[in-house]
């Protein structure tokens, strides 16, 4: 299964997102640099975290209108698997591949901190290594992950089961205590409608090894690795 | 020439941690009086165009693909002839 990696200027979690593809889960993987239009032959596309152009205006903003983007809409029109981490998530929100918006966190502080997260969607193309109810622990490190949707918009996302992971306690407990940014609903990963595109503000790369304090974050990297060699379907 | 004054805020009805923080702040100052602040943008934009008409059609498409997130913000602009 080849990954590319979409890297803009400001982007800084490419080498994370690209050496945990390579090294942890052995499958290869480009970088793809913002400016190129030709993505043909892979079979996800992961956009990383980072600042691109210095969050410019508006988190993504920028990065939202990059000649690759014209290609990754595309890609994603006809069922390709996107990820966006961070401020990939922003990006991707942006460019409106996911719905919802993104605000300053309600702390007005840049949180770098271990988040729980409880899987709600199991049967997905980034979660189906996983049970409903799963509690993984990843990483959170942004100043603007304050996920925003009107009342009628997570009405919809939950009735679609777009809301794929919620902050929650170590416990399971979708409390305010446990949201590290404010985030409506604690809402901390969404997907579009038709599942092939997933926004996260956590970020997977940081927890897929022991080394690095967890391996729950690799449970995402497997899971489409899986949905890809099982032809596009939950196994 | 023309140049369009911009302002961009966030919806009514959406919370802005930042002008919470500032009504805080001011009311630590005292300023008991007030009721409420909300924190935006403000851009000058200068552009060529042939009329006032065309000015506004683009300053308008402007805000709408790239000044402005529609899903949390509003804008409002004041466009007016200069000298180039």
């Amino acid at each position: 299964m080849k990954f590319g990696v979409v890297v803009f200027p400001g982007s800084n979690c490419d080498t994370d997102v690209k050496y945990a593809i390579e090294t942890v889960l052995k499958q290869p993987v480009d970088y793809l640099w913002h400016q190129e239009g030709d993505i043909a032959g892979y079979d996800c596309l992961v956009l990383p975290g980072g600042f691109s152009f210095g969050d410019y205006l508006r988190i993504g903003a920028i990065a939202r209108f990059s000649p690759i983007m014209k290609s990754v809409e595309q890609f994603a029109g006809n069922g390709g698997l996107v990820v966006g981490i961070c401020n990939g998530f922003q990006i991707l929100l942006e460019a409106g591949l996911l719905p919802g918006a993104m605000k300053m966190n309600d702390s007005l502080q840049f949180r770098c901190q271990d988040a729980y997260l409880k899987v709600e969607n199991n049967e997905t193309a980034f979660t189906n290594k996983m049970m409903p109810g799963n509690i993984l622990r990843v990483p959170v490190a942004h100043g603007e992950g304050n996920y925003y949707a009107d009342e009628s918009m997570v009405a919809e996302l939950e009735r679609n089961g777009q809301i794929v992971f919620r902050y929650s306690s170590s416990k399971g407990a979708v409390v305010p205590e446990a949201n590290p940014n404010g985030s409506t609903a604690n809402i901390a990963g969404v997907i579009n409608k038709e599942g092939n595109v997933l926004g996260m503000m956590p970020h997977p790369e940081r927890c897929a090894e022991t080394l690095l304090g967890g391996e729950d974050g690799k449970l995402i990297f497997e899971s489409i690795i899986d949905w890809h060699q099982g032809g596009g379907k939950l196994g | 020439m023309y140049q369009a004054k911009i302002k961009v805020t966030l919806k009514k009805g959406v919370l802005d941690p930042q002008g919470s923080a500032v009504q805080r702040s001011l009311r630590a100052l005292d300023y008991g009086e007030v009721t409420s602040v909300r924190i935006g943008k403000y851009m000058e934009v200068n552009l060529e165009a042939s009329n006032k008409e065309t000015a506004e059609e683009q300053v308008k498409e402007m805000c709408q693909r790239l000044l402005a997130n529609p899903v949390i913000e509003d804008y409002t602009y004041n466009l007016v002839e200069v000298k180039s």
